[in-house]
Parts: C-alpha cells; sequence; structure tokens
C-alpha cells in the first residue's frame, strides 16, 4: 500500500472531507474530531487510506454520566511520518451504548474494544469475536461505568472522610466480610456458571475429528490449556489452544486473573496519587511508567519541569530500559529451556542498576520517582558516580558478553529463527509496539516519532530488524539496549545542575480541566496515558494504554502453525508483564 | 563449525564459574561475614556470585531506602513529645489511605489542640510510596529503614499506633543523617530569621511571645 507524502496533522481537516457528519471538538481543553457513529468506519477508513493514519495506538470509552453519553476515543498515528495524533470520537447514549467496530479497519482495536464492552458496556457491531476480557462471566455490570460502585466503596473520591480528624480505624475485611461482597448478575447461578465459562471461552475455538492421521487412525483436534498457573507465562496467564497433534490451529488468549481495576482506583485517586500506583502495572519498568503519567498531567497543567529534573528523568528511564531488555532477554532464554543461567547472569547486572535506583528513589522497584513538574528527590554523588562507572565500564562488557554467549549459539538460533513470524503490515495494523514492531521491520519509535522530554536532543538510532521471529525481537532488544547507553553517555556528559522541581511541591496538584494524552516509548512499547480533568482533584477518566496488553492482540495469528513449544517461546519474546496486561 | 556458537557461549559460562572461585581466593575466605568485602561484592566492581548470606550478613541500605512511615518525637526526659501537629496532610495525600489520625481537643475550650491523641497505620494497606514523608510540613512523619517486620497474627499485629509508630529523633538522625542535617539548618535558618525579625520589630515580639507558650 503505498501512502500519500506526509500529510500532518494538522493539515488533515477531516470536518470538511465529511462536511456534517465531523465536527472539531469544541469542548474546553479538548482536541480531535466527534464522528456521527454512522459514518465511524467511513471516515475511520478514508483517514487510514487516504492519510496513512494506519497505526490505531488507542481505542477507549469515557463515560459522561451527566451527560447520558458514553464516548469512544481513538489515537490514530502516522507509522511512516511520524508527528501528533489524530483523535477520533464517537458518542452514544448510555442506555444503549452502541457503536460500530472499528476492528475491520484497525485489527489492533480488537482486545481494546472487548474491554470497553467488558468495562463501559458499549456493544460494537461487526466486532468478530465481542465477550468480555478482563471480567468473568458472573460479574455484575460494566465496573467503570461512574454509577458502577465497588463492594469497598467509601466514597467518589479520595481522601476518604473517616481518615481524619476522626480516626476510626477499621481494616476493609471487618466492613466487607468475605462472601458478602459480590453480586450476580440476574439469572446467574454459581452451579451452572462453568458451562457459560467454557462457551465463552471454547466457543470461538474449531472442534471436530480432522485431526492429523497417524498410520491410518482418525484424529480429534485436541483443546489444550496452558495456565494460569504455569511458570512459562510469567504471572497468571491463561492460553488455550486446538491442537492438530502438536500442530496448533488456534490460539487465544485468556487474561484478567490479575485484574484489580487499576483505573477505577485511578479515578478515585488524586492526581499525585496515581504516581505511586503506576509502578505497580509494569513493574520492571516503573519509572518510565511515573514518566508517561506525569508528562499526560504536565500536559494539561501546562508547565514544564527544570532542566536537571528532565535529565534526571531521561536517565532512570534509560537505565529503566536496559533493566528490562536484559531481564526480557535472560526470560526468554528461560523460556526457550536454558533453565535460568542467562537469567541470572542478566539479573546481576539489573542488581547495580536497581541500587542507584534504591539509592535515588527510596525503593528498587516502586520507585515513584517522577512528580508534576520535577522529581522527588536529586541524584546523591555517590549514586552518580555509580552511574557513570556502571554506564562506561560495567555494562558495555555485560552487553557484549550476553552477545558472545546466546547470538550466536545454534540451540537459540534453530528455536528462534523463523519461529512466530509477524509480518510489518500485520505488526501496524495489530498495532503493536516496541521491540514487537520494530523486530518486524517497522522503524517507529516514539522518542523520534514524537519526541517527548528530552529526546530531540540526543544522538541515537532506532534498533530495527527485519524478519519479525524470535530472534530479530532478541536482536533489537540487545541493540536497543546500547542505544540505551549511548544516550546515558549523553546525559552523563551534558547534565546541568539546577532545581530539580518546578515551583513548590504541592500534594494537591491544580489540573484545569481538559484531556491529554501523555505517551512515552515504555521499553515494551507504547505506554499511553488517557488522562480527562473537570478541574476536581480526581481525574475523571484516566485510561492506561498498556503496551503489554496490545502486543498480545496479534499472539494467536503469531502461534498459528508452529508447535506447542514455540508458543511458550513466542510468548517470551513478547515479554509482558501481568500487572500491566490485566491492570 | 556446527555448534562452535554453543562452545563459545559455554566459554562465558565457564568464565562466570571461575570469577566466583577466583573472587574467593583473592578475599582468602573472607568473602562473606566481612562488611568490607560486602561493599565490593554490591558495586560495580563485583565478579562471581553475587550472594549475601542473610540473616547473618545484611545488604547496605542507603540513606533514602523507605520502607513504613514511623512518627518522630523529641526526647524532653522521660517524657516523649511528638512532632505531629495532627494537621492530617499524611491521611490526605496518603494513596491508599492506610493513615487514620485522631485528633485531640482541648478538654476546657472544646477547641483543636496540635497533638494527635492517636494515630494509627495499617500496615498492611501501606503501599511504602514515601508521600506522607516528603508533604509532612513538620518533618514529623519519615519513612523507616526496618524491613524485618514479621508477626504471627495479622489481624492483630498490623494496625500500628501512635505507640508502636512513635521513634525518637536521634534515631532517625542515625539512619538518614544527610536528610536530618539538612532539616536542621533549615529549621535554624528559619529561627534565626524570625529572631531576627523580632529584634527588629520589639513591639510584635512581646505579642508573639505568650503565643509561642501556648
Amino acid at each position: 500500500m503505498t501512502v500519500a507524502p506526509a500529510p500532518t496533522a494538522t493539515a488533515i481537516k477531516l470536518d470538511q472531507e465529511f462536511p456534517g457528519d465531523v465536527t472539531p471538538d469544541a469542548r474546553k481543553g479538548y482536541s480531535g474530531y466527534i464522528v456521527k457513529p454512522d459514518r465511524l468506519v467511513e471516515v475511520a477508513t478514508a483517514l487510514r487510506d487516504r492519510h496513512g493514519y494506519d497505526y490505531c495506538s488507542s481505542a477507549t470509552a469515557v463515560d459522561y454520566l451527566e451527560q447520558g453519553q458514553c464516548e469512544m476515543v481513538y489515537h490514530l498515528y502516522n507509522t511512516k511520518t511520524g508527528g501528533p495524533a489524530v483523535v477520533l470520537k464517537a458518542q452514544t447514549p448510555r442506555e444503549n451504548a452502541v457503536l460500530p467496530s472499528l476492528t475491520p479497519v484497525w485489527p489492533g482495536a480488537n482486545f481494546q474494544e472487548r474491554e470497553a464492552w467488558d468495562l463501559y458496556g458499549i456493544k460494537f457491531t461487526g466486532h468478530p469475536d465481542l465477550k468480555r476480557i478482563l471480567m468473568w462471566e458472573g460479574f455484575n455490570g460494566h465496573p467503570m461505568r461512574k454509577d458502577w460502585k465497588e463492594a469497598y466503596f467509601e466514597s467518589d473520591g479520595k481522601p476518604f472522610d473517616s481518615r481524619w480528624p476522626g480516626g476510626q480505624v477499621h481494616r476493609a475485611e471487618e466492613t466487607t466480610p468475605f462472601g458478602h461482597n459480590v453480586v450476580y448478575p440476574e439469572g446467574f447461578t454459581l452451579e451452572g456458571w462453568h458451562e457459560q465459562a467454557d462457551q465463552a471461552v471454547y466457543g470461538s475455538l474449531p472442534t471436530g475429528g480432522t485431526g492429523v492421521s497417524a498410520e491410518g487412525m482418525r484424529t480429534d483436534l485436541v483443546t489444550v490449556n496452558l495456565g494460569p498457573q504455569h511458570p512459562s507465562t510469567h504471572g497468571v496467564f491463561r492460553i488455550v489452544a486446538t491442537l492438530d497433534g502438536e500442530t496448533i490451529v488456534k490460539l487465544e488468549p485468556v487474561m484478567g486473573y490479575l485484574h484489580r481495576n487499576h483505573e477505577k482506583i485511578g479515578e478515585r485517586n488524586t492526581f499525585l496519587q496515581n504516581i505511586p500506583f503506576t509502578d505497580r502495572l509494569d513493574y520492571i519498568t516503573s519509572m518510565s511508567n511515573n514518566h508517561g503519567y506525569v508528562l499526560a498531567v504536565e500536559k494539561l497543567m501546562g508547565i514544564k519541569p527544570p532542566e536537571r529534573a528532565e535529565y534526571l528523568r531521561v536517565m532512570m528511564v534509560e537505565l529503566t530500559r536496559i533493566i528490562n531488555h536484559t531481564w526480557g532477554i535472560g526470560f526468554l532464554l528461560n523460556d526457550l529451556g536454558a533453565f535460568f543461567t542467562p537469567a541470572l547472569y542478566m539479573i546481576k547486572e539489573r542488581e547495580l542498576i536497581l541500587d542507584i535506583f534504591e539509592a535515588t528513589a527510596g525503593s528498587r522497584m516502586m520507585c515513584n520517582y517522577m512528580r508534576f513538574g520535577g522529581v522527588a528527590r536529586d541524584i546523591t554523588d555517590d549514586a552518580f558516580a555509580a552511574v557513570k562507572e556502571i554506564v562506561y565500564e560495567r555494562l558495555p562488557r555485560a552487553l557484549d558478553e550476553i552477545d558472545a554467549y546466546l547470538t550466536h549459539s545454534e540451540i537459540v538460533r534453530s528455536r528462534s529463527i523463523g519461529v512466530g513470524v509477524l509480518s510489518a503490515e500485520d505488526a501496524i495494523a495489530y498495532s503493536v509496539g516496541g521491540p514487537v514492531l520494530r523486530g518486524s521491520g517497522v522503524p517507529y519509535d516514539v522518542r523520534k516519532a514524537e519526541p517527548y522530554s528530552l529526546y530531540d536532543r540526543f544522538d541515537f538510532n532506532v534498533a530495527v530488524r527485519y524478519h519479525g521471529d524470535i530472534y530479530d525481537r532478541y536482536l533489537v532488544r540487545l541493540d536497543e539496549a546500547r542505544e540505551s547507553l549511548k544516550i546515558l553517555r549523553q546525559v552523563i556528559e551534558q547534565m546541568p545542575g539546577g532545581e530539580i522541581q518546578a515551583g513548590k511541591p504541592q500534594y494537591q496538584a491544580r489540573v484545569p480541566a481538559g484531556e491529554a494524552y501523555g505517551r512515552v516509548e515504555n521499553p515494551k512499547g507504547e505506554l499511553g496515558y488517557y488522562v480527562i480533568s473537570n478541574g476536581k482533584p480526581n481525574p475523571y477518566r484516566y485510561h492506561v494504554r498498556a503496551p503489554s496488553f496490545i502486543n498480545l492482540t496479534p499472539f494467536g495469528k503469531m502461534c498459528e502453525g508452529h508447535k506447542i513449544a514455540d508458543v511458550v517461546g513466542i510468548l517470551g519474546s513478547i515479554d509482558i508483564v501481568l500487572g500491566e496486561v490485566d491492570r | 563449525m556446527f555448534g562452535s556458537g554453543v562452545i563459545r557461549g559455554l566459554g562465558v559460562v565457564f568464565k562466570h564459574f571461575v570469577d566466583t572461585y577466583l573472587d574467593d581466593l583473592r578475599w582468602l575466605g573472607r568473602r562473606y561475614y566481612n562488611p568490607e568485602a560486602l561493599k565490593v561484592r554490591q558495586g560495580p566492581k563485583a565478579q562471581g556470585a553475587f550472594t549475601v548470606m542473610y540473616p547473618e550478613e545484611k545488604l547496605t541500605i542507603p540513606e533514602e531506602f523507605r520502607y513504613l512511615p514511623f512518627l518522630v518525637y523529641e526526647e524532653k526526659g522521660q517524657e516523649k513529645e511528638y512532632r505531629c501537629t495532627s494537621c492530617g496532610i499524611c491521611a490526605k495525600v496518603c494513596p491508599p489511605q492506610c493513615i487514620w489520625i485522631e485528633r485531640s481537643n482541648d478538654p476546657k475550650t472544646g477547641r483543636p489542640i496540635p497533638d494527635p491523641k492517636n494515630f494509627y497505620i495499617d500496615i498492611d494497606i501501606c503501599m511504602n510510596c514515601g508521600l506522607c514523608a516528603e508533604f509532612c510540613p513538620f518533618d514529623a512523619i519519615k519513612m523507616d529503614h526496618d524491613y524485618e517486620i514479621a508477626s504471627y497474627d495479622r489481624t492483630t499485629a498490623h494496625i500500628f499506633d501512635k505507640e508502636k509508630l512513635g521513634k525518637p529523633v536521634s534515631y532517625y538522625a542515625s539512619i538518614r543523617p544527610r536528610n536530618y542535617a539538612r532539616e536542621e539548618k533549615a529549621r535554624a535558618e528559619e529561627e534565626a530569621k524570625k529572631a531576627a525579625k523580632a529584634a527588629a520589630k520589639p513591639a510584635p515580639a512581646a505579642k508573639a511571645a505568650p503565643a509561642a507558650e501556648k
């Protein structure tokens, strides 16, 4: 597909192309276009084919309780030219929320629309397999709707009144005893739910007697469950696969076992209180989770951190990238069968970086380091000296060692080359991000495509490989860790002095009304935060575009035709963290 | 040659294996239970196994390490004078809302006085984020370094009250010397400024004195 040369987002006038059906969003602090639902697919197709907006980064719903409307918000990007998003919105009444599905236009919207159905109750006509994705079949209602209150409900927003000045302490378990905090939907019985659940999971899989023929015997297709308790799934993740002998015919990921409704919690928190919660999404990369969120809120507040804070942020985020990639490679090797020797070599290097985080942010993994308009603490001289030493001395050698250890190993190569191939077109269509996207030959990196923070200042390359298999994803991670070292060397050389926080730190951030989408190149892919403020202390809408979650969209497709043993390797090469998949 | 990649890779494994023994030799049996060796093993020059023989030896904890809050009190003889004024900022900023503060009232006037009647933290809920310590305007709540808090009964032992949360200033100064020095310096400067102001304007200073006593 050829694309017309570089139309920038501002040059596109969708409202002139579709007069009457597309109107610019005129609400204060909002941007993008509101599209009439019946023209949505047409507008989306035009945007993709005529203007090259081939990447559906984020598709999420917002519940406007007062207006009685649900709204879908799509953030669309052009992977050829980079640049800012075109934002489409479609509105539908809350009571009977129906919208056309955009999955046929961007297959990457598949899981995100299922999530919108699950959490907001918006039905998508034309969706290939619309069913719950994070909650279970016996769940009553759609939890992200503003009028849905959870069992532990105390009030709409924090801080809770019971904490001060009365201070009547109670444990949460006492107010909602076990067994009394569940409500089932009408007509739901616990006796019969297994059939319902099985139907939901297995209903879309093929069955029947068309399996391999072994010495003249007719065999059946077999459906096999891997997980949710399985060491290769890196957490509680379930894979349901239909097998023909050992070959995958169809495979579907089942998730939500670690779901805690992070977004609902986030909408009760104040803006500041969300920062430590973002640490717990992808707990390997807490620094960059912080970064995306503070960028989104800073956009709303219209503030910029001082120079030194920006440098500290970039430094921490790039160290995080090295942690994530070494960890990811180590665990990929675990999945391929090299049990824990490579992983522990990587973890050794990671420990040294975590020591720096501990000395600066106070915690090894749950860093909670960034603040609106700055960072929490300055780095100590000792820690900065340690950064210098590991960046100049230790890590380059460690990465070379990984290279010597694994890259040419015949076992690694035969297990990974040509396995789990995802073509460049598919990678874009399925909205995957990070090393999975770049391993498929798409040189798209948010740090270059839409530079944030200081990334337009540094000299680095976008790591890209072209075969789209496990091996190339491994190589991309290794290349990217080396590019991160390059950025870190520039950061160390240029590190300015001065303040680390713009203005006085406020515990009650004043965030003007409006919407913002902050996105960063998280080590696992594009991490986006869609935040809406209505001027109150708590965000009205807080959505996380989780790269681990969306990277799983083409997982079934990548596995089809491969052996069951390769599934584990392919999953390892996507590099998911369940804290982020399930949120 | 097929297999040369594997052999080269195994060379890396062998190097790691040898490194551990070389490092043992270098320390001549003093690799463990030796603070000096531990420092090297934790640092960027570490070689061989990173193992720390917990609980006999423990990792050195950096000053900024945070684990559960505690309340700072000044030791006035036998009396504990808590710095906390029960202003409630920590309870308001706490992300999981694990802080409960009971404000005390003056028995005569019925008006609130800056000294909490009680102060609870549910440590099962605390997420160790450190925001309470960061935003406390009186340096009254700080993050601890003590991470060994196992207990036999979570239902009764895991709500810490004011008594259990209280730790003396000297303890705070010992775990966070740099922060303590910085805060004390800021406090001294503030006092000096106040004193200078008071000296410049003797009349309002006389007025301010009884207020300070109260």
